[in-house]
């Protein structure tokens, strides 16, 4: 059907076109994932575009669903200790210590201080690497590989700490109810001290390939702006909520495992943009290095486990085989798991990726009745849809870069 | 010599063709293998390093420095991409699917018939440049043909028929065309002043080169020195054109997987990964050419006064063939440098987002390539008068 127009010129032609609609296009819906090389695992995005702007982002998660929290029912504590591994498996030791403190909490277990003092340093190296992995896969995100390869050379370091500490490079499993699998080996402490004297001027090495980067400052800054309210609104933790100006730090707020011991700050961003979380993240590892510092300064000595506990930590592998009582004990704890208390736990630990929690339900025994987690990737994500709107495509890659989420642990 | 100009002239022709590709290929081949070599020292990583062909394992010291460079590694990738499966989708218009890798080929293989790597005295005392195609439009022909390049990428985005590449290909066609501009116009200068008021106007490359050989203070400065605006807006444009990062929006992985030629395989994809060699090596050979003094080794130094000086010296120095292999020598290290510089960048750099490069282009770089090339036409006109 021919048009007449009663317009002479092409620009009033045009014009009356954009009046009756007739330039408006159609969106197109792009399936973003869950096999991208951006969506760091299996997160699919289900975006609406005009043209290059998003005009809808709908997350999908679950591909990574394992049923961690029903396969928490039907083991002892201590079994459950290598599916946490497996939540944020970037950062295994602090989930290892975040479980197994919410556990002691049921038990209402202290452990000695030198186990406080591996778990936190082991946390903050966990913190380390988590972040690092953060940082190198943001760059690649955003077009520069090299940070990538510059920070797993840094994590790479960090896994020998690892695998001399745990006899694991990546799936740590340190963690057991009321203390850790093992002490630490002769001079390990002094090895992970070098470490953080030579990882300081490395990280300032990879932070200058983006901090004031032209290209990397025009990428981020105030892209995928997440307001102070809006943070609190969708229970954003960790370096999200810290990068939109939010001071909470489970560390310095509601101290667990002695961090009231040691001096760090809590950097907060002030736009909260994408630049902000990567500044703020930038930040974290430092204020790491600080608190592992400290801590192997201060490293008390003692005992690594709780000791007193007869029914919660197997007693030594020696007394196991020479003494009567200890064997049984031991047999005991393989056989029934740890004994805990009837009752009801909610602990939460501030991870890499934001508050991880555990939700521990106990009737009694060496079972929970009921384990939830409380993954902070998944609540991360959740501000997805209002985020990603109004960004180009180019942009949902940098939030994903920058809200730096785990899928192991969103769909857990 | 003589008796290859006697030679009827197709055979002429095919054997230059046939010299192009002999020689393209094995260089596109070498820069890939660079690039992977230089990436992995810029990241602090050994790169391919454990490739080699069984039955020579045993030969000492060559075989085992060439595998530790990764030359087996490199053979074995061609190998692949020739032998493995062709696939082509099902849901991809056919023909333009496969015409479009084969357009990427044309440009690259067609504009480095005119680019001159050398020249030598002949048996006359003429200078004679050596190049394939020593046309007298010159630049003009190599921005012809090149921009023609743009078309295999429209193609392979349409006919993949699929989303990402679809998106791919309307970014980097925006691009290709958008920096064609400043390029071209970044470029005006240089001819301003190699065409002197009053001479036979030539684009040649061969001509821009000879207007940079002599000794005199203007005659002998190299234009990247004179014009240096001029060559950096070339420069920026040729990572434009090149699709290389920051610029490589045809691509950018991170989010469009593999931009235009998210849908291509086997030896289809490696036509492209050719073709984006090629056009780098041709564009830094164009701006050796325009900027770097071509085969001269230093300003004011040109090779004819090097090969005059050296011929006191060594006495087969004043045979032409001396000088043309000189030439060619000192062209391509200039132009090793560039290939170096560019992956130097694309390994350091982060990308940009598709508005900013277009916002680079239109608002930045245009104008000041328009202001550059009014600012030399009045001092060029002040200088000649």
């Amino acid at each position: 059907m021919a048009t007449d127009f009663a317009f002479p010129d092409t620009g009033a032609k045009s014009a009356a076109a954009v009046a009756a609609q007739e330039f408006q296009t159609e969106k197109m819906s792009l399936s973003m994932g869950p096999s991208h090389p951006s969506t760091h695992g299996v997160l699919r995005i289900q975006l609406e575009l005009d043209g290059e702007i998003v005009t809808k982002a709908d997350p999908v998660v679950g591909y990574l669903h394992r049923g961690d929290e029903k396969i928490a029912e039907n083991m002892t504590y201590n079994q459950f200790v290598p599916y946490t591994d497996r939540l944020d498996y970037l950062a295994p030791l602090a989930n290892n210590m975040a479980y197994a403190i919410a556990v002691e909490r049921l038990a209402k277990l202290e452990v000695p201080a030198r186990c406080q003092a591996i778990r936190v340093i082991t946390a903050e190296m966990a913190r380390i690497s988590a972040h690092l992995l953060g940082l190198g896969a943001y760059g690649i995100d955003v077009g520069a590989w090299t940070v990538f390869l510059y920070a797993f050379t840094e994590r790479e370091k960090l896994y020998k700490l690892f695998e001399e500490l745990t006899g694991a490079r990546f799936t740590t499993s340190y963690t057991r109810i009321g203390g850790v699998a093992r002490d630490v080996p002769e001079g390990w402490t002094d090895r992970a001290d070098a470490f953080c004297d030579q990882f300081l001027p490395i990280l300032e090495q990879i932070l200058n390939l983006l901090t004031r980067n032209k290209i990397f400052m025009d990428r981020t800054v105030d892209v995928g702006v997440i307001s102070r309210e809006d943070a609190i609104a969708y229970g954003l933790t960790g370096p999200n909520l810290r990068g939109s100006g939010v001071p909470l730090d489970l560390r310095k707020d509601k101290p667990y495992s002695g961090y009231e011991q040691y001096e760090f700050d809590v950097p907060v961003g002030a736009k909260g943009d994408c630049y902000d979380r990567y500044l703020v993240r930038g930040e974290e590892m430092r204020q790491s290095v600080r608190i592992i510092k400290q801590a192997i300064a201060k490293f008390p000595g003692g005992p690594w486990y709780a000791t007193d506990a007869k029914k919660i930590f197997a007693p030594p592998k020696d007394k196991i085989l020479t003494s009567m009582e200890e064997l049984i004990q031991n047999f005991m704890l393989v056989t029934e798991g740890p004994q805990m208390p009837a009752g009801e736990v909610y602990f939460e630990a501030e991870n890499p990726k934001g508050a991880l929690g555990f939700y521990v339900v106990s009737k009694g025994g060496g079972v929970p009745w009921r384990l939830k987690i409380r993954a902070p990737s998944f609540c991360n994500l959740s501000i997805l849809p209002k985020v990603c709107v109004g960004a180009m495509v180019s942009d949902v890659v940098s939030i994903l870069g920058s809200l730096d989420f785990v899928m192991g642990e969103c769909d857990r | 010599m003589d008796f290859f100009f006697q030679l009827p002239l197709w055979i002429q022709g095919a054997v230059k063709g046939l010299a192009v590709i002999a020689v393209l290929f094995p260089l596109a081949a070498a820069c890939s293998m660079a690039e992977r070599k230089i990436s992995a020292w810029i990241q602090g990583r050994p790169g391919p390093n454990r490739t080699v062909v069984p039955w020579l394992a045993g030969i000492p010291i060559i075989i085992p420095f060439l595998q530790r460079l990764g030359v087996f590694q490199l053979a074995a990738d061609g190998g692949k991409f020739v032998f493995k499966e062709d696939v082509v989708p099902g849901h991809v218009n056919k023909l333009y699917f496969i015409a479009a890798p084969i357009l990427a080929m044309i440009p690259a293989l067609s504009t480095i018939t005119i680019v001159p790597f050398g020249a030598y005295f002949d048996s006359a005392g003429q200078l004679v440049p050596l190049v394939l195609a020593n046309v007298d439009i010159g630049l003009l022909a190599v921005l012809a043909i090149s921009s023609l390049g743009v078309y295999s990428v429209i193609l392979a985005g349409w006919a993949s028929n699929s989303k990402y590449p679809f998106l791919g290909s309307i970014r980097a066609s925006a691009q290709l065309i958008s920096y064609e501009l400043s390029m071209t116009l970044s470029v005006l200068p240089v001819f301003l002043w190699v065409n002197a008021p009053g001479g036979q106007g030539t684009l040649s490359l061969f001509a821009v080169v000879q207007a940079q050989s002599g000794t005199g203070f203007f005659n002998g400065l190299w234009l990247g020195i004179w014009m240096p605006v001029s060559a950096f807006i070339f420069l920026v444009a040729l990572f434009a054109e090149t699709n290389r990062q920051p610029f490589d929006m045809a691509e950018s992985e991170a989010d469009l997987v593999g931009g235009f030629h998210t849908e291509y395989g086997a030896f289809k994809w490696s036509l492209f990964f050719v073709a984006e060699y090629a056009h780098m090596i041709v564009g830094s050979g164009v701006f050796t050419l325009l900027f770097l003094g071509g085969w001269n080794p230093l300003p004011w130094i040109p090779l004819t006064r090097v090969v005059h000086g050296l011929s006191h010296w060594i006495s087969f120095a004043g045979h032409p063939l001396f000088m043309g292999v000189l030439g060619v020598l000192i062209f391509l290290g200039k132009v090793g440098f560039f290939i170096f510089f560019f992956m130097w960048i694309r390994w350091t750099l982060p990308r940009f987002r598709y508005d900013q490069i277009m916002k680079l282009g239109w608002q930045k770089l245009l104008p000041l390539a328009i202001g550059n090339l009014v600012f030399y036409a009045l001092l060029i006109a002040l200088i000649q008068k």
